[in-house]
């Protein structure tokens, strides 16, 4: 544990000098603080998108989703496009939590509790896709193999459909008890320096009691090994199932082995933008740039360039296969893509995706904050389209002629989407509100890191 | 049950693991420390075993593994078999992301349990808490009076940094 040896090309990862107590401070007297104009206001606004979000949701709910743009041919469109969308912003909290944990990521600390919530938040909205798809969301409990009266008629354990059921599932509990497993120190931090009697009640129920005993660390840090060592294959199969939901089937344009690599990068990409765009924003409002640093957008943007490079390799070799495969349907399918009636929606794919994450291969550009947030805009955008492009032009035009349609949404499809948006950000409002943004205990264990005071 | 324990507070980490490193090496035995952070290289000063948890991973996976297979064989190929698009009963390819996915959801909410069980840990619980500093910027040292000779400690405690050692009588494991 010697200090002598601290290499000179070691970055801080905090970059300004501060004390622990300096640390816990900085971190949860924003949760002591009454509430600022900013997030009363940001907090205000996406709330009130998630009342009108709701409203629709129960319209369409109680007339049925026949008010939705879908017809006979194009049987999913948007609410599918917006279900995978938000499954792969996801994916890059459970990047950052664990695979970056296992890695030895050290600057992972300042900012994997928010894109851990982030992923929390965004399988949430996720979730209500299909939720709403199955047009009666009250015996959703079908899907899953439990003992009937229908002679117990059991699920069909074929389908990519139900394997997506346990997959989503599985995600999504798992990263909520890595999240909450994770946040039981910092709890008992507000607990321990509160005054309020109110507050110190309740963040003293929800720390579990936790007293930072060196035993329970030890396992704590075991825990979180494994942990991360189970999200790390399951971040990978979730985005790989949800891609077999349209792999698995016979649809030109679907039907291809590359879709399960292509999609986890597609959803990493994505995800790390969302990231992107959350945290230039939190950094700023928060006051909290000493941790969630320049260093660590610079990071996030290469991995953004490598997974948009993926992504933009995949587009290619589809292109590529499609051609090689001598399949004229298949060949169809992709010239249909590019220069049918959806062209616009494919070229501001390609533009957003393949395109915009290049600039970050210059340095100046990647520690650009305005830069980067509005690149992050725009590949959120462009993988939207990705998932718009891939479902709704494979679908229809699809084997006979006669039944070739247009799709358009509804404004139903329209404010429902927007409305997870409400959901997404309130959400992530109340979390910043209300619970430590900022992993406290993990920033102070790497604080030393590149340090040699004492 | 109350006891008389030797509490020391330091307020850098670094020199709490030399402390207990040396107070170790005398053989006096550490009752336990508590740290705002996991400081690392403190549980194998201290001679804490390697946590079994992931032994409680592997077995409950395990168990996610076999029951997950063996309910889908058993639904499709034995209780009830339906011919689904001409794929035979027994489909095995098809029900490994199934079994994969029940694998880790028993593995982490088992191994998830088992910490919390292990350690005490539950909603409500009412913490002992020595110092409220010790979940923000103090490392505080507990040992067991019986076990040692108070003057003794002390002098080696605050020799090596502790800014305060003192006698508690308090129950640290309810």
């Amino acid at each position: 544990m010697s200090d002598a040896h601290v290499s000179k090309f070691r970055q801080k990862l905090v970059t300004e000098d501060r004390t622990y107590k300096q640390i816990t401070a900085d971190v949860l007297d924003t949760l002591e603080a009454p509430p600022t104009k900013a997030w009363l206001i940001g907090f205000s606004i996406s709330a009130f998108f998630l009342t009108i979000g709701v409203m629709v949701m129960i319209y369409q709910v109680s007339t049925g989703i026949g008010v939705w743009g879908l017809n006979k041919t194009v049987g999913w469109s948007w609410d599918i496009t917006n279900f995978v969308f938000w499954v792969g912003i996801g994916h890059a909290g459970t990047l950052i939590s664990a695979i970056l944990l296992i890695f030895r990521q050290r600057w992972r600390t300042g900012i994997n509790r928010a894109a851990e919530a982030m992923t929390i938040f965004a399988v949430a909205c996720a979730g209500i896709f299909p939720l709403i798809h199955a047009g009666r969301p009250w015996l959703l409990y079908w899907v899953f193999p439990y003992p009937n009266t229908r002679g117990a008629l059991w699920v069909n354990f074929n389908s990519p459909l139900l394997w997506d059921v346990f997959a989503i599932s599985t995600y999504l509990t798992v990263s909520v008890v890595f999240w909450y497993m994770g946040l039981l120190p910092d709890l008992a931090s507000v607990r321990d320096r509160t005054k309020s009697k109110m507050r110190k009640m309740i963040y003293g129920i929800a720390c579990f009691g936790w007293n930072g005993s060196t035993r329970t660390w030890h396992h704590f840090e075991v825990l979180s090994l494994v942990l991360a060592g189970l999200a790390t294959p399951l971040v990978l199969s979730v985005h790989t199932i949800v891609s077999m939901d349209f792999a698995t089937s016979i649809v030109p344009g679907w039907h291809t082995t590359i879709f399960p690599p292509y999609f986890v990068a597609g959803a990493v990409f994505s995800g790390f933008a969302m990231v992107c765009t959350l945290m230039i924003i939190t950094r700023k409002v928060m006051n909290w740039e000493n941790y969630i640093t320049v260093n660590h957008i610079d990071a996030m943007c290469k991995v953004i360039t490598l997974t948009g490079s993926m992504v933009g390799l995949a587009y290619g070799t589809e292109f590529f296969m499609a051609w090689y495969s001598g399949n004229p349907y298949e060949q169809y399918a992709f010239i249909n893509r590019a220069f049918g009636p959806y062209w616009w929606a494919y070229w501001t794919m390609i533009s957003c995706n393949v395109i915009t994450p290049q600039f970050f291969w210059f340095k100046k550009l990647r520690r650009n904050m305005t830069f980067v947030f509005i690149v992050s805009i725009f590949v959120n955008i462009g993988m939207w389209f990705e998932r718009f492009v891939i479902i709704t032009t494979s679908l229809h035009r699809d084997f006979l002629p006669s039944s070739w349609v247009m799709y358009s949404p509804t404004w139903v499809e329209i404010w429902t989407f927007i409305g997870t948006f409400g959901l997404f950000f309130t959400l992530f409002f109340l979390f910043i509100r209300f619970l430590p943004g900022i992993a406290v205990a993990e920033v102070k264990s790497v604080y030393r890191y590149a340090r040699d005071n004492k | 049950m109350k006891k008389d324990f030797v509490i020391a507070t330091f307020e850098c980490d670094e020199k709490l693991l030399h402390t207990t490193e040396k107070v170790i090496s005398k053989n006096i035995d550490i009752y336990d420390i508590y740290t705002p952070f996991p400081v690392h290289g403190l549980d194998e000063a201290m001679g804490i075993k390697r946590s079994v948890l992931p032994y409680v991973t592997f077995a409950a996976g395990l168990t996610g593994l076999l029951i997950a297979m063996g309910f889908q064989v058993w639904t499709s190929a034995i209780d009830w078999p339906i011919i689904i698009g001409g794929k035979p009963f027994l489909s095995i390819p098809a029900f490994i992301p199934i079994t994969f996915e029940i694998t880790i959801l028993l593995g982490a909410h088992t191994t998830v349990a088992a910490f919390l069980l292990m350690n005490k840990l539950y909603p409500g619980k009412q913490a002992v808490i020595i110092d409220p500093g010790q979940t923000d910027d103090k490392f505080i040292m507990a040992i067991e009076k019986d076990k040692t000779n108070v003057e003794d400690v002390t002098a080696l405690l605050k020799e090596n940094g502790a800014i305060e050692v003192r006698v508690q009588n308090i129950d640290l494991n309810p």
